[in-house]
């Protein structure tokens, strides 16, 4: 329990940046709604087009919301130019705000529905013009509803900002995605625990002013609004204030560092980040990223390095579904990344992390299955397991179409689980990772291709405009170039993935990698 | 009519107000001279709100003209309009979120201006309440108690005009009576003119110097509450004369 204590301690910085995004999203939330709202209750049209958008909103999943803005605001650079951020606070602001809207409009519409008309009509009668009637009798009648209104929208938003890690916004959710990547649930149960406790602390001061509003005690709802703009500006305080101590000062540039959503990406970030420090740069890591954003990233500066694979590049990007080989591949890439993207391709650091197709070693053994070619007749007894982007992807179709592949079923699991889902039967195979530690551990065995169906995947460093010309960060990160292969990675996904006693952090793991590979 | 046009505190000029196909108002006009207590009788749907709604322009009329002492309403600001007349509602339409002294000061408050305790306890004394009720909140009262509030903060803008639209309606039978005796005490000592809207005819026979009968949008009988008992008006309105007559009558037979 100690290590859990000592995770929540340390979770300020993503309670502070949690803290300042959620209850920016519940203002501008507030913002739009309440006018929204008033324009609503004098038009019955704006009442059902307000309502209906607001619920049509609602029924996006949050990740999806959160995800569409990037490629909305790609699109509005073309308006209001390339400073315009893409990822991080904005997309995160735009697509929470959009989200808290619906209960603090139905709420504030049904407000007004709900007053008694004669309660309307003696405002007119006793003359009050349209701004007294709002300001002295509708807005004063309406508090307590629009109050119950926000008060379901903190929870909510709270809640679903956690999401916001993936599109590279601080937040309560690096804990838990990193922590749902890496099997460690202190992290997983410190995130979460940390979003609850902020989600009812917020609940219980907007209940106090909500309180306050309908019983008239006018301290309740200052008491409330207080204690609220306290929180919220310390948060602000520890983000954007003066730092406490001394820190590093000013070294040099911060250089941001991203990663996908599985350990090695977080390894493999930390070991970059940690020879940058070493050369004196700052560094900033932005873990999580959706592998659909994580290259427009790069390209447009918003993240300065990146950690991808051939593969990826050459079906997402390209839009290639030939396979000319490794090395043709490569060389292609960079050509294509030095065109057309503005990045720059550093290098490859040695090893493949392809799909590969994975059996127990006994169930293969069993089924007398060597390739994927002896797959296809039994295909048709067998479930095939896949990460939510694998039965998407080009390689997916290549396959079946190359060996015939008809399965009894097909099933998506978050990678970690995917893994879990071959020990416990409920997969028979899976698309799993060439680099991934745990083929050896679980006692896997990887299926042939001799049809040559799955492209390579080797990984490589991208590095985006903003520091593809700086030669001192080239120089740092060149000694990585070429020196990992696919053994010592799958050695330091384990490390991480393992669910033992010998389980280790990211950082430790890169840490470790870094002195077997000869770098200290 | 007795009333010269000189004098006349109210005056419908042709007023006519359509809703639909329905004919609310049907080119009334009439005249009410200063200090009289004026009753507007009829069935549902006779028009008779809708009439007193055009004074203080809760409603417009389509056609015709509203005179408030001699002034065309249609010319006058409404939220200002409002504030110089008195008006009881139906719903009495108290604020829920304001306590009793807020409520009656409310009429000064929307013109910029204060009223003291003394005065709010001054008004709760018109409407025999003592001024320990400054303090509560309108779902603290009673009915009764709260149409008494309607009545002192319809008077806190010293009006010259009150508008009564059915006030009595959601009240007890005793409340009910006490109140309008209460009203027609101070339309007489404060000077005011009063139109009360009622469908109550025995009401409006006991408390208004001069009762309107409408029928259809149109003021079909305009008589004195004594010449309306004694069988003046025609048919409509001893039609509604004819009620309490019965039940009076009814009611004597049981004494015998």
């Amino acid at each position: 329990m100690t290590g859990f204590w000592a995770t929540l301690a340390g979770l300020g910085d993503k309670l502070a940046a949690h803290v300042v995004l959620a209850s920016s999203a519940i203002a501008l939330g507030i913002a739009i709604a309440l006018p929204l709202a008033l324009w609503a209750s004098r038009n019955a049209t704006v009442s059902r087009l307000a309502l209906g958008f607001a619920s049509l909103v609602q029924t996006i999943p949050a990740l999806a919301l959160l995800a569409l803005f990037f490629p909305i605001l790609l699109s509005l650079r073309a308006v209001f130019g390339d400073g315009l951020p893409t990822l991080g606070f904005l997309p995160a602001l735009l697509a929470l705000a959009l989200y808290a809207l619906l209960p603090i409009l139905r709420n504030a519409v049904t407000a007004r529905e709900q007053m008694e008309p004669g309660v309307l009509e003696a405002a007119d009668g006793v003359g009050m013009n349209a701004w007294q009637k709002l300001r002295l009798v509708e807005a004063p009648l309406a508090a307590p509803y629009v109050m119950a209104g926000i008060r379901t929208a903190a929870v909510w938003t709270i809640g679903a900002a956690t999401l916001s890690t993936t599109i590279g916004q601080t937040s309560l959710g690096d804990p838990i995605f990193a922590g749902l990547q890496t099997q460690n649930w202190t992290l997983v149960l410190a995130g979460c625990v940390a979003s609850a406790a902020l989600a009812m602390v917020a609940d219980a001061l907007l209940g106090t002013i909500e309180r306050g509003f309908a019983a008239r005690r006018r301290w309740m709802v200052w008491t409330g609004f207080g204690l609220a703009a306290l929180g919220i500006a310390a948060a602000a305080w520890a983000l954007y204030g003066p730092p406490l101590r001394g820190g590093d000062g000013n070294r040099g540039r911060t250089v941001t560092i991203a990663a996908k959503q599985f350990s090695e990406q977080y390894i493999l970030s930390r070991l970059i980040g940690d020879r940058l420090k070493q050369a004196g740069y700052r560094v900033a890591y932005r873990d999580g990223l959706g592998s659909a954003v994580i290259h427009e990233a790069v390209t447009s500066g918003a993240i300065d390095i990146a950690i991808d694979y051939t593969g990826t590049l050459w079906t997402n990007k390209l839009g290639r579904k030939d396979n000319p080989g490794r090395q043709a591949m490569y060389d292609t890439i960079v050509a294509w990344e030095a065109a057309n993207s503005g990045a720059r391709v550093l290098g490859r650091l040695g090893f493949e992390n392809a799909y590969a197709f994975a059996m127990p070693r006994s169930r293969a053994g069993a089924l007398g299955v060597t390739s994927i070619a002896d797959l296809a007749p039994v295909s048709n007894r067998l479930v095939m397991g896949g990460d939510p982007e694998w039965f998407e992807r080009p390689e997916w179709f290549a396959v079946r179409e190359a060996y015939g592949l008809r399965f009894a079923d097909t099933r998506t699991f978050s990678a970690t689980f995917m893994y879990n889902a071959l020990q416990s039967g409920e997969a028979d195979v899976i698309g799993a990772y060439s680099s991934d530690g745990r083929i050896a551990a679980d006692d896997l065995v990887t299926l042939d291709d001799p049809k040559g169906a799955l492209p390579g995947y080797d990984a490589l460093i991208l590095l985006a405009p903003t520091v593809a010309q700086d030669e001192r960060l080239r120089t740092a990160l060149r000694p990585l170039l070429g020196a990992i292969d696919v053994e010592e990675m799958r050695r330091a996904n384990l490390s991480v993935d393992r669910t033992d006693a010998k389980k280790v952090a990211p950082q430790e793991a890169a840490r470790r990698l870094a002195a077997r590979i000869g770098l200290d | 009519m007795a009333e010269g046009n000189t004098d006349t505190a109210l005056r419908f000029d042709s007023v006519s107000k359509q809703f639909g196909a329905v004919r609310a108002v049907d080119d009334v006009t009439v005249a009410i001279a200063p200090g009289t207590f004026v009753a507007l009788v009829g069935a549902s749907g006779s028009g008779k709100s809708t009439l007193m709604k055009t004074v203080n322009r809760l409603v417009a009329p389509d056609s015709g003209r509203v005179l408030l002492q001699g002034e065309d309403v249609a010319t006058l600001p409404p939220a200002r309009l409002r504030r110089r007349i008195g008006y009881v509602f139906q719903s009495i339409g108290l604020f829920p979120h304001m306590s009793v002294a807020e409520n009656i000061a409310i009429i000064p408050r929307l013109a910029g201006e204060r009223i003291d305790a003394a005065r709010i306890a001054e008004l709760l004394e018109l409407v025999e309440l003592g001024d320990s009720y400054a303090g509560r909140m309108p779902s603290e009262l009673s009915g009764g108690q709260r149409q008494r509030i309607g009545v002192a903060r319809a008077l806190a803008g010293d009006p010259d005009l009150l508008l009564l639209d059915e006030p009595f309606g959601a009240l007890d039978p005793v409340t009910r009576d006490q109140l309008g005796e209460r009203v027609r005490e101070l339309h007489r000592d404060l000077g005011l003119t009063s139109v009360m809207v009622t469908h109550d005819m025995a009401e409006a026979l006991l408390l208004a110097d001069r009762v309107l009968v409408m029928d259809g949008g149109c003021i079909v009988a305009d008589e004195e509450p004594r010449a309306l008992v004694n069988g003046a008006g025609g048919d409509v309105a001893q039609g509604f004369v004819a009620v309490p007559r019965a039940q009076a009558d009814r009611l004597a037979a049981m004494e015998a």
